[in-house]
């Protein structure tokens, strides 16, 4: 029971925490590119305005249209509480495996891509076009290199992968890298960052994400921008806590709490420093160039795979 | 063999050789000509580094004379070589047309799996520590064959041919622990040699045919050329 609360406390600092993650993102950013920074907590007063704010709904919005931004904030938020962000045994992880998790994030995927053309408007029938086609070649990439790791760990749960991680100590796996650029180029694309997708900029050309939400307003805007910022930060702990698992709270003591939450919180910065330096030095892709990109990342989960295979267990 | 077993030096080996694998699928994914010598010298740098490793893991230490030679001559001398041809020819900016980009990085991973299937009873039979990586080289080889079949412009089937090269002293590092001496350094003349020599041949097929595309020395010349003008004779 203290374990399932805990569970549902963990997931509550999730969803809660994944506004400031944005916010250092664009922060980051902002110094990056030699702009005045806004604060750290501008996504919070940004959700509060839209929440505050009235709907504008379309004339012939269907159901789908007003259904979506819960379907997808809610499918988001069951994703988050699968992935174990500060303590190690998550008894959620034994109900829902990663492959679940890759589910979960679909079925949020397949509705907003539904949304986007029950309006019929043009951008959004192409954006959800655009967003499947990403989809559709980013999805096996992330299943093959979260195969790469259920084969070293033989589990695909997640809490178990992270303590067999934890246990085996400092060993060099090929595989592991290689998995984890893989994972690392699909978070790209999965999260609409540069070089697939520009999460700033509502130039037609361009667009994929925001051509699918273009109608949206007030709480639902809200709802809609608050799960891409979890569904960003389920990426960046799935990263941080898979692969370098270190520093994660493996007993229930205030003090073990209390360091997990500092590492995580120092990875999760240094991974969004990480990204936004991969974002500056990188230019946006055009679209038909995506699925080279996505193929490149298929290759390099392949290849984890492969090594696992070839030059951990053979012989 | 569990990788947990082994001690950190030897899976270092194992990460080192799988990072060679993972230059030689840069190589087939690269379309434009410098990165593509670039890569080709990380590809020679990753290869010292892994002999330096089996030298130091395994207490080799005529391995570490390799591992030199490789490193001057593969990670700095060849590509060196291969950059100034390209100033030269003045084709450092181009691109290649790559026909099914995707299709080829599947054909690799193909490879590296038939590679592993042929290595098998080999690994069976072999006590060493490297044995895992025997299938590794065997795909580098392989893999530089299908960059040499796949492209078009010599420059890159010159590339292709070296890693074939790099693909074979991998394996004979990791599978007997180096050649003698001598084979070694004959092996590493020949290659600066050819390197030397490619760059000759290279200018002499621009000056005949004008291009670097392999596909046109398949043509007669006559036969694309009209017949010359007859000469006008004096009235």
């Amino acid at each position: 029971m203290t374990a399932w609360l805990l569970g549902v406390l963990q997931t509550l600092l999730f969803v809660v925490s994944a506004p400031l993650l944005a916010g250092w993102i664009k922060r980051v950013k902002c110094h990056m590119q030699n702009r005045a920074a806004p604060a750290l907590w501008q996504p919070y007063r940004d959700l509060a305005k839209l929440l505050r704010k009235r709907v504008v709904l379309a004339e012939h919005a269907s159901w789908v249209f007003r259904a979506t931004p819960f379907i997808v904030f809610g499918a988001t938020i069951l994703a988050a509480a699968v992935v174990p962000l500060v303590l190690a045994q998550h008894p959620a992880a034994a109900v829902a495996d990663v492959i679940v998790l890759v589910g979960f994030l679909a079925l949020a995927r397949f509705f907003t891509a539904l949304a986007g053309m029950d309006i019929g408007t043009a951008f959004g029938g192409m954006g959800s076009s655009r967003e499947m086609m990403i989809g559709a070649l980013a999805e096996p990439v992330m299943l093959m290199a979260v195969f790469t790791l259920s084969m070293t760990a033989s589990t695909t749960n997640l809490s178990e992968a992270v303590g067999y991680t934890l246990n085996g100590g400092l060993v060099l796996r090929p595989s592991f890298v290689f998995a984890l650029l893989g994972l690392m180029m699909v978070a790209v694309a999965e999260t609409g960052r540069i070089p697939v997708d520009n999460p700033a900029t509502h130039l037609e050309l361009t667009m994929v994400h925001e051509a699918m939400i273009l109608e949206y307003s007030g709480r639902h805007l809200a709802l809609i921008e608050w799960a891409a910022q979890i569904k960003l930060m389920v990426y960046m702990v799935l990263i941080a806590n898979i692969f370098l698992p270190w520093g994660i709270a493996t007993e229930l003591t205030a003090q073990a709490a209390a360091l997990g939450v500092t590492a995580i919180g120092a990875k999760l910065a240094l991974l969004g420093v990480l990204l936004i330096l991969w974002e500056t030095v990188m230019a946006k892709m055009r679209l038909f160039r995506v699925p080279q990109f996505l193929g490149f990342a298929f290759l390099l989960s392949l290849l984890g795979m492969l090594t696992h295979v070839v030059l951990e267990t053979g012989g | 063999m569990d990788l947990t077993q082994l001690g950190l030096f030897d899976q270092a080996v194992l990460l080192f050789a799988a990072f060679v694998l993972f230059t030689s699928f840069v190589m087939l994914a690269q379309a434009r000509i410098v990165p593509l010598i670039h890569t080709f010298a990380w590809q020679g740098a990753l290869l010292a580094v892994t002999t330096a490793l089996v030298a130091y893991a395994t207490r080799h230490p005529h391995l570490y004379l390799s591992a030199g030679i490789t490193l001057i001559l593969k990670a700095a001398l060849i590509p060196w070589l291969l950059h100034r041809l390209t100033v030269r020819l003045g084709i450092q900016r181009e691109v290649e047309a790559l026909a099914y980009p995707t299709l080829v990085l599947i054909a690799g991973g193909a490879l590296v799996i038939f590679s592993y299937y042929v290595a098998l009873p080999i690994v069976q039979l072999s006590a060493m520590v490297t044995r895992n990586t025997i299938a590794a080289g065997i795909a580098i080889v392989l893999l530089g064959m299908l960059l040499m079949i796949v492209r078009k412009k010599a420059i890159s089937q010159v590339i292709g041919f070296m890693s074939i090269e790099n693909g074979l002293f991998f394996a004979a590092v990791v599978s007997t622990y180096g050649m003698p001496m001598v084979v070694e350094l004959g092996i590493a003349f020949d290659v600066l040699v050819a390197a030397v020599l490619f760059g000759v041949f290279f200018f002499q097929m621009r000056a005949s045919i004008d291009s670097l595309d392999v596909d046109r020395l398949n043509r007669l010349r006559e036969v694309d050329e009209p017949a010359p003008a007859p000469e006008e004779t004096a009235p």
